[in-house]
């Protein structure tokens, strides 16, 4: 049972994983976004590309900015849009994940935008919803959250132009990062020259380098001459389990200061996928100061998504011609 | 009851028997083995015509989940799937429930066995009360009960004294320790093989120091304790290393592999494939060259089935939620026989693994073609050609991974004390 995330024609039919997509794919979704970020600066902030859809924002973990960027890019496109917050606790009532699929799939919805704190989650209900609806991966486990990827390729494509000359070093927490996971693959299908990995063995996945990166455990030569540094979230309970000593430790080893951005190249951008713990992964003047585009993500999160709903919803024609 | 199987290549691994005879049955017994037998007249003739006959098999670990999960599978429907997969012996593990540590428990399962007729269905005890790692069960009165070896399952007794001491007190015993050896804290971490794939599919790692680690504690205290033990399920090449290490020194140590094992590995997961959901888990590619090559070198005496049914939810959720578990009894003879069409095994040495080997290690009169020995029989149609649908398994659990999978060795006729117990 392999859910194909694009349709026979080769279009988005759900979008999982960047894992496996093409740099042209890739391409296009940041060429969609592009059209589609004027929309927020005009005085009528809708096009009505999916008048009619029904999305069904379907989240069994806690996320605020994630699912109402999600909300707000249906919207944008004229689709009915319905929020369900999930906690785990409903389902241990003994609804499976499938029962509570089946249910929302009987309102006639097109497309579940989901998030799970399960890896595979996502392609789980890809492989089981019915042939006309879409499945967006919002982050599942700590696998993968393409769409974060995608927004954080357009900020970077918008900074620096092109992708094959970057040395670009993600530090922190990679270990639990679906987030990392996901940039990882698009960064690499997008030809960038460098890709690091900076952070403390516990907090790497064993085998590494095998996801075509370059692994450093030291903030000065890791961050030597890169054009883009990406900081990730260091979840706290990450201190239970023996993996980390304390924040404070992780800061003084891997927190991103003006001292350690020094290290990069005098232009390089400062990334976070937020939230941001000050004082734990950056220090609040870098996380503030005139090298971070950590806004400019939130911003594009809203195009991104946009980009790939419309893709995704707009091959629905393509199975429709099939059956036809 | 007299029958006669006639025209089959007779094969006997215990005694290296390869020959083309009939082999004649008498009230549940062997005979004769001859191309000849004046005066028998034969009530049922089996034609074997262009097919090997050989022991039925003896399977060391088959979870039955009668008694306590019966909406799961049964006695009776396992052992249905048993003989299909021309399986005779079975050992089922103590983590029934209630588990089998009081000898009510076993006589209850041999029973149900007996009332079901097809299989022998032995028993391994528990090596401490309710398998809690803490106070050792009453051993001999499992022994006297009938169990053939003692075992804590997959709850690992993380207390070294008591690991010791339930050692110690096997060995007085002269029972055989059955040991599934997994390091508690590192395997409950994760749920598949740390390497490539779990890094890549964002889930938790089982590093094969998990394996390792106990296998290599529980060595030391095997040699300390002067027991015999065998080892269920290993699934690193790391681990045949170290086995084999002991097996020169002297040390009166077994090891079995799963035939899953023997065919899978990591890779196999692919998109979260829950039915590849199992522990110890499927490692790499090199572990799996090395459990085949430990098979060669005889540092793995046996192949077993490691059967686990499950109920269809059991598998529909996202991985790391679902059940870890294979049904695994009617693929056990073609997975195996596999190995000898790729060449990776000779046909003597996978039927020896699959028959006297797993026997001997039981310690019972099992897993031989010999005169005056049941006759539990296994006649194999090496041409069947079939593909594997898990849908259509004999067994409650359809929980195979090897769905698709095209398989030339299929058993075609099943006898257990000389009663057909099984046609194809």
């Amino acid at each position: 049972m392999h859910s194909n995330q694009l349709t026979e024609q080769g279009h988005l039919r759900h979008f999982l994983t960047i894992e496996g997509l093409k740099r042209p794919l890739l391409t296009e979704i940041m060429d969609r976004a592009e059209q589609f970020s004027g929309i927020g600066h005009r005085q009528v902030k809708k096009v009505p590309l999916l008048r009619g859809k029904t999305i069904v924002n379907l989240f069994f973990e806690n996320s605020t900015r994630t699912r109402s960027t999600f909300e707000l890019a249906a919207k944008r496109l004229s689709a009915d849009v319905m929020n369900f917050n999930i906690n785990t606790s409903a389902t241990s009532k003994g609804e499976s994940l499938l029962d509570t699929l089946h249910n929302l799939e009987a309102m006639h919805t097109d497309m579940f935008v989901v998030r799970h704190n399960q890896s595979g989650a996502a392609e789980f209900i890809a492989q089981h919803v019915a042939p006309h609806v879409s499945v967006i991966n919002a982050g599942d486990g700590c696998h993968a959250h393409p769409t974060q990827a995608m927004l954080d390729m357009f900020t970077i494509r918008r900074h620096k132009q092109q992708f094959a000359d970057l040395r670009v070093a993600i530090v922190g927490d990679i270990l639990h990062s679906r987030v990392a996971r996901s940039q990882i693959q698009a960064l690499s299908t997008l030809g960038v020259g460098e890709i690091r990995v900076i952070g403390p063995q516990t907090l790497l996945p064993r085998d590494c380098h095998t996801m075509g990166v370059h692994v450093y455990h030291d903030m000065a030569a890791g961050l030597e001459d890169v054009d883009v540094v990406i900081t990730l979230r260091l979840q706290l309970e990450r201190m239970q389990g023996a993996l980390l000593p304390s924040a404070r430790e992780y800061y003084r080893c891997f927190g991103l200061t003006p001292e350690k951005l020094r290290y990069a190249k005098p232009d390089a951008i400062v990334m976070h996928p937020g939230p941001i713990n000050r004082g734990v992964e950056i220090a609040s003047s870098v996380a503030d100061g005139p090298q971070s585009v950590i806004l400019e993500q939130v911003t594009h999160g809203i195009a991104i998504r946009m980009a790939v709903m419309s893709m995704a919803l707009g091959s629905q024609s393509d199975f429709y011609e099939a059956e036809a | 009851m007299r029958t006669v199987i006639t025209g089959g290549r007779v094969i006997d691994p215990a005694s290296q028997l390869d020959t083309q005879q009939s082999i004649y049955i008498n009230d549940g017994k062997i005979v004769a083995i001859s191309d000849h037998l004046a005066d028998f007249y034969a009530d049922l003739t089996i034609d074997a015509d262009g097919m090997i006959v050989c022991p039925g098999l003896v399977d060391l670990s088959a979870r039955l989940r009668e008694p306590g999960q019966e909406h799961t599978a049964t006695i009776d429907s396992e052992t249905r799937a048993a003989v299909a997969g021309g399986i005779t012996t079975l050992a089922v593990p103590p983590d029934t429930d209630p588990v089998i540590d009081n000898p009510a428990v076993v006589e209850l399962i041999e029973d149900r066995a007996k009332k079901a007729g097809r299989v022998m269905v032995l028993t391994v005890g528990a090596l401490t009360q309710k398998l809690d790692g803490e106070l050792l069960a009453e051993m001999a009165a499992l022994k006297q009960a009938g169990c053939v070896g003692v075992s804590n399952g997959h709850n690992a007794i993380k207390n070294s004294v008591v690991w010791r001491r339930a050692l110690e007190y096997a060995s007085t015993l002269d029972l055989t320790v059955f040991i599934n050896a997994a390091d508690p804290w590192l395997q409950k971490q994760g749920c598949v093989h740390e390497g490539t794939v779990s890094a890549r599919l964002g889930l938790s790692g089982i590093p094969e120091s998990a394996e390792t680690i106990a296998v290599s504690r529980d060595l030391l205290l095997i040699e300390q304790c002067g027991v015999r033990a065998h080892f269920h399920n290993i699934a690193s090449g790391r681990a045949v290393k170290m086995i084999r290490e002991a097996q020169e020194r002297g040390l009166p140590v077994t090891a079995d592999v799963s035939a899953h094992h023997l065919h899978l590995c990591e890779h196999d997961l692919g998109n979260y494939d829950a039915l590849s959901h199992v522990l110890p888990p499927l490692r790499s590619v090199r572990d799996r060259e090395q459990l085949q090559q430990g098979l060669r070198d005889g540092v793995l005496q046996a192949i077993a089935s490691h059967h686990q049914p499950l109920d269809a939810d059991a598998k529909l959720g996202p991985f790391a939620e679902t059940q870890p578990g294979i049904s695994a009894l009617e693929t056990l003879l073609p997975l195996t026989l596999k190995l000898v069409e790729d060449d990776e095994l000779d046909l003597l040495t996978a039927l020896a693994a699959l028959t006297c080997q797993p026997a001997e290690i039981l310690g019972i009169d099992a897993g031989q073609l010999k005169i005056g020995s049941s006759a539990d029989i296994c006649i194999i149609d090496p041409d069947a050609h079939f593909e594997c649908q898990p849908g259509k398994l004999i067994s409650a659990g359809k929980n195979s991974p090897f769905a698709g999978w095209l398989f030339r060795h299929q058993a075609a006729y099943t006898l257990f004390q000389g009663k057909l117990v099984y046609q194809r």
